[in-house]
């Protein structure tokens, strides 16, 4: 019998909502880790009771926790995040140079068909990988040290490496964003980097066209169309049709372009999401009232999707990590808010329940689909 | 036989309940029991102190006998009540944050 597992990570620990494949009754299990911030969570392709959690504290710093069963159990793993060489500067708020600091695990996206194999998205921004289940991390330097590295220079949230896609048609190929430094993708295993941001406009930089500099916000990819790429930037939706090397703006006629999630249906890899928000100085729905969006064409043209959602006094935020989609037909969409709500949407959209409303704030949302 | 007390989230982490009980050769220092702590609790490496740095992680502090020791050279000599097992030495976590 099919079913889904939801894995939530929030600022006070994790959760795990399990449901049948009707999505009807869902089953809320933790906090596991109580108390402490769960950045993400993601379970193996390979192995869906391969769990990896990046657990992190202000007091304590970093673990990475693995499950063997599916999140009953976890173990704690290696937690060193040892930056290759000597890892020299970036730059500050205001420009200045700034001492490259490990801070936090952002992002764990596990290998497509290697439960051991991990990859992992850090604050400062670089990425590290794993061979043997989280036993050590070695850092995939060439990221950091392409070149432009000394430029790149921290979002509001950190300068933290969030999105990290592997081309199922390729797994040499891999895509990462880095708030705020834009995208990058390496054809060779993460030997090497270039950036990809040809067309990309961000008028909070001096020159709004650089390579680098871009405040990505997330991107997503549809698994049987590797070279399209989604994006939403800081205030932008952008849409890449090879492999990133050049963007267009897809914002069409929604409310607002500011945001952090989008995301792809399972089974449409023309349908995509958008949670808008207001603006970079207020990150909450539009007139208190929370809405996703979808096109069914690949942007441009888009949809206001509210039934079953707030239609006023919401202030909430949805974060770049915070929402996911499950493989069912008809596809489910997930995400959780700043608020502690988990939403869920059994019908691709059309109509939302909430499986929870007072959960700590959601930092991010994965789907697992299980057979 | 030292005694350590830590923070709520790292005795959960740990596995243990209160107080730690540990076996010290040589000197009784900050570094020697830091150093025999995170031996027997692997799992506690990289939670007080720096992984790279060795040093102690800013939202934490080292109390013992009314005495705050957090900035201390690692290899200072605890108090000898510390030494003995009478007093336990404290790893606290500062109060900030929600």
């Amino acid at each position: 019998m099919s079913g889904v597992r939801v894995l939530v990570g929030t600022k006070k620990g994790a959760f795990i909502l399990t449901s049948g494949g009707k999505r009807e009754k869902w089953e809320i299990n933790g906090p596991h880790f109580a108390g402490w911030e769960i950045y993400h969570m993601k379970g193996s392709p390979a192995d869906p009771n391969r769990l990896y959690a990046s657990q992190t504290s202000g007091w304590f710093g970093q673990l990475i926790q693995r499950s063997n069963d599916g999140g009953k159990t976890w173990e704690p793993v290696d937690n060193r995040f040892v930056y290759d060489g000597v890892p020299g500067t970036h730059q500050w708020y205001d420009g200045t140079p700034h001492p490259w600091e490990f801070k936090r695990v952002w992002h764990l996206e596990p290998s497509l068909d290697d439960p051991d194999t991990v990859y992992a998205g850090v604050e400062d921004a670089a990425m590290f990988r794993t061979k043997d289940g989280g036993k050590s991390w070695t850092e995939l330097s060439g990221l950091r040290k392409h070149g432009s590295g000394p430029h790149w220079q921290p979002g509001a949230g950190g300068m933290c490496l969030h999105s990290i896609i592997i081309d199922p048609k390729n797994p040499e190929r891999i895509f990462i964003a880095i708030s705020a430094a834009g995208a990058f993708r390496t054809d060779d295993g993460g030997k090497s980097w270039k950036p990809i941001n040809k067309g990309l406009y961000s008028k909070y930089i001096p020159d709004p066209t650089a390579e680098v500099g871009h405040c990505v916000h997330h991107v997503a990819m549809h698994p049987s169309r590797p070279g399209v790429l989604f994006m939403q930037k800081h205030w932008d939706v952008m849409r890449s049709d090879n492999a990133g090397d050049s963007w267009q703006k897809i914002s069409g006629n929604l409310p607002t372009d500011f945001g952090f999630v989008i995301d792809v249906h399972a089974h449409e890899p023309e349908t995509i999401y958008v949670v808008p928000i207001k603006s970079d100085s207020e990150h909450f729905p539009l007139d208190g009232k929370l809405r996703v969006y979808r096109s069914r064409k690949g942007g441009n043209e888009w949809e206001e999707l509210s039934k079953g959602l707030p239609e006023r006094n919401c202030y909430v935020n949805v974060l770049r990590d915070a929402m996911a989609v499950d493989r069912l037909d008809n596809c489910g969409v997930y995400f959780g808010t700043t608020g502690g709500q988990v939403y869920a949407s059994a019908d691709a959209g059309d109509t939302w329940t909430a499986i929870t409303r007072d959960l700590p704030g959601v930092l991010s949302l994965e789907v697992q689909t299980l057979s | 036989m030292i005694r350590v007390e830590l923070p709520a989230h790292l005795r959960t982490l740990a596995r243990v309940r209160k107080e730690v009980q540990l076996e010290i050769e040589g000197t009784v220092t900050l570094r020697s029991v830091l150093d025999a702590l995170e031996a027997r609790y692997p799992m506690l490496r990289g939670t007080i102190r720096d992984h790279v740095t060795r040093e102690r992680r800013p939202f934490l502090r080292f109390f013992a006998c009314e005495l705050d020791l957090s900035h201390e050279s690692p290899d200072a000599l605890l108090p000898e009540a510390v030494a003995k097992g009478e007093e336990p030495l404290l790893i606290v976590g500062a109060i900030a944050g929600g």
